[in-house]
């Protein structure tokens, strides 16, 4: 790797992070381990994209929730700016990342208008007038606000809906996006303007994005690295483009012989 | 708001029926407050009189109008359920959502209460409470202990609601928008449960006004302040049936079916369209 | 010989809720034929009406949804049935088969697999169990389908088996049409290659004609013969998949095509601005014209018509 460019500390680190389930009675106790021995960092200094590749069942929505501090790791430490998640003051932590859902239409209340939640989220926390910072972030990711008030959820489009997450997950100016599956739900067509929307946020805003799918062609356009997990734990990882232009373990490269080509 | 009601009243049958008969209980109700007789004076009419031109629904073995009578009764009823029914929905609903969207610890300790308080038999703890308060029994006292017995059923009924919420994914969003637990139950949750708590709150009107009639009735309650329950009562003392002033019990009952069958009409006829899976389908294709 | 002939067909949605009527045009003027063996792809993103329209093509369509115009016709080998006439039950699962987006439910979850086939097919094949489960077994041996997997729960399978499974299901009366809508939108990319597999095994076993409707081009570039572009209502290009993928003429295609990520190919790709119309109150005209590029007056007023040959486009700056 290179240098220790500065003194800061990582912005994320994960050590031998595992998760295991436990379901089942005291006489038949069934054990599942979700993530076993996962470790990558994100460098502080430098933002990057990175991709975690995986199927369903392959333990990356769980690797998501651990680090977004939903659920607890079972062994191994997530730790945050050098100090363990749970060392951070609540609200402090979720300035700071910020999910990204994968069904759009799950991530608001249908029965209330989409704007309540950029209001709240303004009003925790950015200081000043709170239509201000929301015009900003929806004029960052490509929406107006006209397009925005008064809306609720089922007027909108899967695209718009999550434009909309995104444009609220920016309004604390977190320094992590996690965004989990995030065009998985959303028509073909328009995933690549919300995939390329993330590399600008990268680019512009300086922040660091994991982004989770199971779709390696849209990971091969923005990402600078990729991890590859199966069933729990990592097969490869490495930077994007020599992985997915070079496949070395099997899996990987079942992985990309089943992408879709034209 | 007043569109919404404007628009059942002009679409929804069951609704405009159910708004018809309430209020014409109501106006009964309303109506004793231009009483020319105080509830409780006796003897200021000719008694023993059937239903006739001067006196609209009879007159009493004790010398009362029945029409004033039972509009003092009916309007104290009412009174008594709503409260009741009031005071009940606002514990269930603290105790249902706190247990479903904490979880863990306090949910369990939470629904061992509940379940303690389910199974409390509730009509002999009234019959104790009433030979323990005697002289001291008072209406306002009543209320606060059937609502304080009343809760139970319809908190666990809320915590499954509020369980399924927690899991969602928007409860999530909401989290990492920075709201407090309190505004995401306010905000967020209660519009679902909503449909559940209207519903209770009629079904809970109806069965406070029936605990009530059936301890007035036996003579448990204070038999001075005019209610359904209490003028059945005096009209038993009376033996009103077996002397022929059917006219004594009739027309209460009566005025309290009504209240009982409008009040279930506009319950089932609002849930259609509070109930979120309804209003969603009518929201669009 | 066409199979299917849909002609100038209408479907709206209309509803009526406290006063308010409203006309939801979902498909507005779509005709289209799909003939024998042959695998016809639908493209367009979601809410472009899809859906209606391969609803109202298996005439399983319910109020609010009401079929207001045109006509549906099939072929089943001499034998015309009008979809829209009424009681069309006998030639389902026997001559027309549907599968859906999230075919897992359609397994009851409380019994084995071969119940459901049971359930399903045994009225139709007849005939006493032994030789139907036989058949059945033959037919999953064929699809590449461990004959094992009849005995199983639906939960004790992957998702990706399941919906397999499901395929398998609705193809094993051998029927002549069928109906896919997004089978493969909530699968993994390694299921989704096994499945579309199985669909070519089945046309090349069977020689169904099938009507396969996604919004993911990629997936109606390795399957489909030819392809059919919808947007808000309307067919507007409509050709063989080769010649819409890599010389489409309606600038809506072209944007669709342009949008599409490849593994190889880092160069940005152009946004098309705007959003696809409500189709309670589409523009007038045609309803690509307030984001077209190409947009002219007379796109404004009239809506163009579908011309072309074998390829054909509904567009005036073009045709």
């Amino acid at each position: 790797m290179t240098i220790e460019s500065t003194n800061r500390p990582p912005l994320l680190e994960l050590c031998d992070v595992g998760r295991v389930y436990v379901s089942g009675g005291l006489l038949n106790r069934r054990r599942v381990r979700a993530v076993h021995g996962v470790g990558f960092t994100l460098d502080a200094g430098m933002p990057e994209i990175l991709a975690i590749i995986g199927e369903s069942g392959s333990g990356k929505t769980t690797l998501a929730r651990m680090i977004l501090n939903i659920i607890p790791p079972s062994s191994g430490g997530v730790r945050f700016r050098g100090r363990p998640l749970h060392s951070h003051a609540r609200l402090d932590l979720i300035r700071q990342v910020q999910p990204i859902f994968q069904n759009p239409f799950e991530a608001f209340n249908p029965l209330t208008r989409v704007e309540r939640y950029l209001h709240a989220t303004a009003r925790r926390f950015a200081a000043g007038d709170a239509w201000h910072h929301i015009g900003a972030a929806l004029q960052r990711v490509g929406l107006s606000a006209a397009e925005v008030r008064g809306r609720f959820p089922h007027e909108l489009s899967g695209g718009q809906l999550q434009r909309i997450a995104i444009a609220r997950a920016l309004i604390p100016s977190p320094a992590l996006l996690v965004a989990d599956e995030p065009v998985s739900m959303v028509d073909a067509s328009l995933r690549m303007s919300i995939v390329k929307l993330f590399a600008e946020l990268r680019d512009r805003l300086g922040m660091s994005i994991i982004y989770i799918t199971h779709d390696l062609a849209t990971a091969y356009t923005i990402s600078d690295r990729i991890v590859v997990m199966r069933q729990g734990s990592v097969v490869e990882s490495g930077a994007a483009r020599a992985v997915l232009d070079s496949p070395q373990h099997p899996y990987t490269r079942l992985l990309k012989s089943a992408v879709l080509s034209i | 708001m007043v569109r919404v009601l404007r628009d059942l009243l002009r679409f929804n049958r069951q609704f405009a029926l159910g708004a018809a008969l309430l209020m014409v209980v109501i106006a009964v109700a309303a109506a004793s407050a231009f009483s020319p007789y105080s509830p409780n004076d006796s003897y200021v009419v000719a008694p023993d009189m059937p239903p006739g031109w001067t006196y609209p629904l009879g007159t009493t073995s004790r010398g009362q109008d029945v029409f004033w009578l039972a509009s003092f009764a009916i309007r104290n009823s009412l009174l008594f359920g709503v409260s009741v029914a009031l005071l009940s929905r606002c514990l269930s609903l603290l105790i249902g959502l706190t247990a479903g969207y904490a979880g863990g610890l306090v949910d369990r300790v939470l629904m061992s209460i509940n379940d303690t308080f389910i199974v409390i038999p509730l009509f002999p703890i009234l019959v104790l409470f009433y030979f323990v308060m005697r002289d001291r029994m008072s209406w306002v006292l009543l209320a606060l202990v059937m609502a304080g017995l009343g809760w139970a059923y319809d908190a666990r009924l809320i915590r499954s609601v509020a369980l399924g919420l927690r899991v969602r994914d928007f409860t999530e969003t909401a989290i990492f928008s920075g709201m407090s637990p309190w505004q995401i139950l306010a905000q967020e949750h209660l519009p679902y449960v909503l449909p559940i708590v209207f519903a209770t709150t009629m079904n809970n009107v109806n069965w406070s006004i029936g605990l009530e009639v059936t301890l007035s009735v036996l003579g448990f309650t204070d038999i001075n302040t005019p209610t359904i329950g209490v003028t059945i009562y005096w009209a038993n003392q009376y033996s009103a049936l077996i002397a022929g002033i059917w006219w004594w019990i009739a027309f209460p009952v009566a005025l309290v079916v009504i209240a009982f069958i409008g009040l279930f009409l506009l319950a089932t006829s609002m849930n259609e369209y509070i109930d979120p899976r309804s209003r969603l389908e009518r929201l669009g294709p | 010989m066409s199979v299917l002939a849909v002609a100038n067909l209408r479907a709206y949605y209309m509803t009526n809720a406290f006063g308010v009527a409203r006309a939801v045009r979902a498909v507005d003027d779509v005709s289209l034929t799909v003939g024998r063996n042959e695998i016809y792809g639908l493209a367009g993103e979601s809410s472009c009406g899809k859906s209606t329209l391969i609803r109202t093509i298996a005439a399983a369509t319910h109020p609010p949804l009401r079929v207001v115009g045109g006509s549906v016709t099939f072929d089943f080998g001499g034998r015309r049935v009008d979809m829209l006439a009424g009681d069309v039950g006998d030639i389902r699962w026997r001559h027309l088969s549907y599968i859906m987006q999230a075919s897992m439910s359609v397994l009851n979850p409380v019994r084995r697999v071969r119940q459901s086939f049971i359930d399903f097919a045994h009225r139709h094949i007849g005939g006493p169990m032994p030789e139907f489960l036989a058949t059945v077994r033959a037919h999953l041996e064929r699809l590449h389908l461990q004959p094992e997997v009849l005995d199983a729960y639906p939960h004790e399978l992957s998702g990706g088996m399941r919906q397999r499974v499901t395929i398998a299901l609705a193809t094993v009366c051998r029927p002549d049409f069928i109906i896919a809508d997004e089978p493969t939108s909530a699968l993994d990319v390694v299921v989704q290659k096994a499945v579309l597999t199985m669909i070519r095994e089945i046309r090349r076993d069977i020689g169904s004609s099938l009507l396969f409707v996604t919004h993911d081009l990629a997936v109606h570039a390795n399957l489909c013969d030819r392809l059919g572009v919808m947007y808000a209502g309307r067919l507007v290009e409509e050709g063989p998949t080769a010649d819409l993928l890599h010389a489409p003429r309606h600038p809506y295609t072209m944007h669709l095509v342009a949008g599409l990520p490849r593994i190889g190919d880092a160069a940005p790709k152009p946004d098309l601005p705007g959003a696809p119309p409500n189709l309670a109150d589409p523009p007038t005209g045609c309803r690509f014209h307030p984001r077209c590029p190409l947009a002219m007056d007379i796109c404004r007023q009239e809506a163009p018509a579908m011309l072309g040959d074998r390829h054909r486009v509904a567009c005036f700056a073009v045709s």
